[in-house]
């Protein structure tokens, strides 16, 4: 267990270049203009905003755990999150209504063309290595974004979201804790478990996908673009993982990495209806005014989603990596 | 012991069932299959498979959705 935290990531422009500086006490940060004219979805806001967010998971190692809460920091980070907020609302697909939302993710297609019907059917192994890398951004921490919400809900909402979230945190035993079954996946495929380890590596596609959860975590005002959010990645997950242990069993992985999937088939089809029929059920009923934000939630999910695998199928179809900097050169040092 | 289970009777466990979609159950269960055999599931709550497709049967791995 890394006490201090990662270290700090090598910046992508001049938003990011700022925030580290600032966070090493060592320059200004970006200022407002330049968080305007950054491209939205790009790298150098992407990380920027990362690093803001990262200071209320684990912190860098550089950094003084108070920054958490510096208030020009937090003015930066508010000026990012409303670029990114804007352009999820005008860029994902509106569904009108919670059940037209998750009438979609609800029916499996019978010839799917995701990143994940991809890896089952021909990924190779330097595909899943890469796949789990930009994972692990988000695994090494899973389930921990959403805890933010559990203060905002209450009643059905509440006991059920708490229900899922001690699930995934091993329901009271370290060894079952998913993230730990993460660490296990990425040992059989010879990455390296640190946390924060691939942060350099992660494309801007991946970025996007966990600074949504925090986005929405953080906020009380976006509860039910969280639970949204939620409810589309339990949704998601059972077919999604099935495909994935099959991808692990085919390329030779290893049992942890087939065990990491094969154990979210089961637990996530559990999930799914725990989180539809009590999380949105119950918090439609305390408050039945978020339901365009817990609809907002699933589309922008599934927005996020699916720009991160079509990245990743565009640069594998054109056999180059799909990260900033490729495994290959570690490979060697890792084995 | 206030609170203590034993203070009262056991209250009736709830199975909820839906018209498309797996028996749902508090956990942990066992359940006796065809040949006899025995499987178990500990988790806080059980989905059991009722379409027959599921590829981990008795426990539902959403093979009931649509396809299209």
């Amino acid at each position: 267990m890394d006490h201090e935290g990662p270290r700090l990531p090598t910046p992508r422009g001049p938003l990011s270049r700022g925030v580290d500086a600032y966070l090493r006490g060592a320059g200004r940060l970006p200022r407002l203009e330049e968080v305007a004219r950054a491209e939205v979805y790009g790298d150098d806001l992407q990380l920027a905003l990362y690093l803001c967010y990262e200071l209320h998971y684990r912190g860098f190692a550089e950094v003084p755990p108070e920054r958490e809460w510096d208030p020009d920091l937090l003015r930066t980070r508010a000026a990012m999150e409303q670029r990114f907020l804007s352009a999820l609302r005008t860029d994902a697909h509106v569904h009108h209504s919670v059940d037209e939302a998750l009438a979609g993710l609800l029916v499996e297609p019978v010839e799917g063309t995701g990143v994940t019907h991809f890896l089952r059917a021909e990924g190779e192994l330097w595909q899943v290595r890469e796949y789990a890398a930009q994972r692990s951004l988000y695994h090494l921490k899973e389930a921990d974004p959403h805890a933010w919400v559990l203060p905002r809900l209450w009643g059905r909402a509440k006991a059920g979201m708490a229900a899922v979230e001690f699930d995934e945190w091993g329901g009271g035993r370290a060894e079952r804790v998913h993230a730990a079954l993460f660490a296990d996946l990425m040992t059989d495929l010879g990455l390296d478990t640190t946390y924060g380890r691939y942060l350099d590596a992660a494309s801007a596609e991946a970025l996007v996908t966990v600074n949504m959860m925090s986005l929405f975590g953080l906020h009380r005002t976006l509860r039910g673009a969280l639970v949204g959010h939620f409810a589309t990645v339990e949704i998601t997950s059972s077919p999604g993982s099935r495909r994935l242990a099959e991808a692990m069993r085919r390329t030779g992985a290893g049992p942890a990495a087939e065990h990491f999937y094969d154990e979210h088939v089961e637990a996530d089809a559990v999930h799914e209806q725990v989180v539809r029929h009590d999380v949105i059920g119950g918090l439609l009923e305390q408050e039945p005014q978020l339901a365009p934000d817990i609809a907002f939630g699933i589309d922008a999910t599934e927005f996020v989603e699916e720009r991160f695998g079509a990245r990743l199928l565009t640069d594998w179809r054109a056999s180059r990596s799909s990260l900033c900097t490729p495994l290959a050169q570690e490979a060697a040092h890792i084995s | 012991m206030p609170n203590s289970p034993s203070d009262r009777p056991a209250a009736p466990r709830r199975v909820t069932v839906q018209r498309k979609g797996p028996l749902l159950m508090e956990g942990p269960v066992e359940v006796e299959l065809e040949d006899g055999s025995v499987v178990s599931s500990d988790r806080f709550r059980v989905a059991l498979c009722t379409c027959r497709r599921s590829r981990r049967y008795p426990w539902c791995d959403t093979s009931h959705r649509d396809r299209a």
